[in-house]
């Protein structure tokens, strides 16, 4: 069976978690991939947990259950750890990227996860995108960390892809284009892992 | 949206909704009459935005109910117009009447519908019920598995209602929030070619031709009634003809032939899942892992539940010795699902008779995952081993 890949993006209601699945299923298409990009629609309430998911693959997918252990999760949110079980049906080699200012190995501990089961990543995308775009928005630099982390997309790919969605969005304000596209090179590069 | 190319091919990253929408606004309706209901609701509410602007030549009419938007769209197409809506679940449901009179008036009318569980208990996710409660109004009924399918088959749908053999209305499908709120990969028609496809529309006996007056609607006791019944009933029973061959035209166009229903390694095979909607995608994941570990298992995916095409089914099953029916609708102490009940009822005089059961699943959105479809194939196989298909219906998924 060709490789697939699944992902589950953690955050908050009113957060982006949709938002960033979506982002991150157009820029794995526009390189080429075939990709499925869906939230979990529950009762939906601002703040709450919430999660949306991804499936990329070179090859069209026909799946169209759950995504129950996913390869990689993004944690959009920290704040819930100890709340949600961020590695629920996660295979133990699996990617675990979180959105903190901590290190992998303290966050390792805070979640409670034993040693050498899951790869843990941290990112502070939430300061790296109020210094590059000037808001707390970490879904584009997340994008970055996890080509970064996966290399599924190449970063030039994301980089390009990314810049000519934003120039037809925002032609008026070049500013919001280059700190987007700073946001994701500059997590793509400061992505750290144990 | 993304768009890029792949071969020099068009594709946009698009949910269901937005390729329903899409298709809407490339088929440029006359009329459109909607009323919101989730999770049919983006597509009108984008198309509302394609009218506003001024990309579509529509009449767009924000009606009161569903029950309005249906008499609108009767009104508009018995005037001569191409007229669209759609809807979801109880909209469907309280379109319930005048769905008999868009199909007893012979009027072309394509709604897609994306299905979803009827209350109560309230529940906003995907079932057929909504869909199988209308199967013998006399639409015709297709069933999409993804985005892609949704988007192709709204054209041909055009082109079958209003072919001259069979003006009927028809209703495009496809899985409530699995389908229509996920985004993928969907390959698009350029407009023109879309416009070349579908032609241009000539209704034959418009209320507005003046010239040429009609009666539409009028009283028909029993001295006519049952001609007319049966005229209708003549009409479906052609309706297999005319989607096969608006399908492959279709193929030659894109690439992508439709038929009656999509085998899926089915030649050869002893074990089979017949199954609607997104499920097949799932189960065709399930069926090439099994052969690979070279199990004899296969799919058919059935695309036109209405005509239900059951000369051609038991054709496609002849050779197969048993078949597991997946019904994503209850029909309560019925002898299983419509579509189990159809199946078998289909595949009677086949010699030798495969055996046949029947998996309720799905309801109200629980999702049918790798596990139960597995199940069902493993199933099938101690059956085989047993001689008997024991239960002939059983719950999928269930907790009991």
């Amino acid at each position: 069976m060709a490789e697939m890949l699944e992902i589950r993006w953690h955050g908050r209601g009113g957060q982006g978690a949709k938002t960033a699945s979506q982002l991150l299923g157009e820029a794995a298409a526009g390189t080429g991939k075939y990709v499925q990009s869906f939230p979990e629609y529950g009762p939906e309430r601002m703040g709450a947990p919430v999660t949306a998911f991804n499936r990329i693959s070179d090859f069209p997918i026909t799946l169209h259950c759950n995504i129950k252990s996913p390869r990689v999760v993004l944690v959009l949110d920290a704040g819930f750890s100890g709340k949600v079980d961020f590695t629920d049906g996660m295979p133990d080699d699996g990617l675990l990227i979180i959105n903190t200012p901590k290190h992998p190995a303290e966050m390792r501990r805070e979640l409670g996860l034993p040693p050498g089961k899951f790869r843990v990543f941290t990112v502070d995308a939430s300061e790296i995108s109020r210094q590059t775009i000037g808001r707390d928005i970490p879904n584009t630099p997340m994008m970055g960390a996890f080509a970064g982390v996966t290399k599924i997309i190449p970063l030039n790919d994301l980089i390009d892809d990314t810049r000519q969605k934003l120039e037809k969005k925002f032609r008026n304000k070049p500013e919001v284009i280059a700190g987007n596209l700073e946001a994701i090179a500059r997590a793509a590069r400061e992505v750290r892992g144990e | 949206m993304v768009v890029l190319a792949q071969a020099g091919r068009k594709v946009e990253v698009l949910t269901g909704n937005e390729a329903a929408a899409l298709a809407m606004k490339q088929i440029n309706p006359d009329v459109v009459a909607a009323y919101p209901i989730t999770p049919a609701t983006e597509i009108v509410q984008i198309f509302s935005a394609f009218e506003a602007d001024g990309e579509v030549d529509t009449e767009f009419v924000p009606v009161e109910s569903e029950h309005a938007a249906m008499s609108a769209c009767i009104g508009a197409a018995a005037a001569g117009a191409r007229a669209m809506t759609a809807t979801s679940s109880q909209g469907l449901a309280l379109m319930h009447e005048v769905l008999y009179i868009a199909a007893g008036l012979r009027l072309p009318i394509v709604m897609p519908e994306v299905n979803r569980a009827l209350s109560a208990p309230l529940n906003i996710h995907c079932d057929h019920s909504d869909t199988m409660g209308s199967r013998d109004s006399g639409w015709i009924q297709l069933y999409a598995e993804n985005a892609q399918e949704m988007y192709d088959n709204l054209f041909q749908a055009v082109r079958i209602a209003e072919h001259p053999d069979i003006l009927l209305p028809v209703m495009v499908t496809m899985d409530g929030f699995i389908i229509s709120h996920a985004q993928e990969n969907v390959e698009l028609v350029e407009t023109e070619a879309v416009r070349r496809f579908i032609g241009e529309y000539r209704p034959r006996y418009p209320l507005l031709d003046t010239d040429h007056p009609v009666s539409i609607g009028a009283l028909d006791l029993y001295d006519w009634y049952f001609e007319h019944r049966r005229g209708q009933a003549e009409a479906m029973y052609q309706a297999p003809r005319v989607i096969e061959e608006v399908g492959r035209e279709y193929g030659r166009l894109t690439g992508r032939t439709y038929g009656l229903f999509e085998p899926f390694h089915l030649d050869e095979a002893e074990r089979v899942i017949v199954v609607l909607g997104s499920t097949a995608g799932t189960a065709k994941y399930v069926v090439t892992e099994l052969r690979a570990r070279g199990e004899k298992v296969g799919l058919l995916k059935l695309r036109s539940f209405r005509p239900f095409p059951h000369a051609q089914l038991v054709q496609a099953l002849a050779h197969v010795k048993a078949v597991a029916v997946l019904d994503r609708a209850d029909s309560l102490a019925a002898f299983g699902g419509p579509l189990f009940s159809e199946t078998r009822a289909a595949c009677y005089d086949l010699e030798p008779r495969p055996l046949m059961v029947n998996y309720i699943y799905g309801l109200g959105g629980r999702d049918c995952d790798l596990d139960q479809l597995h199940k069902v194939y493993a199933d099938l196989s101690a059956m085989l081993a047993k001689g008997k298909g024991e239960p002939v219906v059983q719950y999928l998924g269930l907790r009991e």
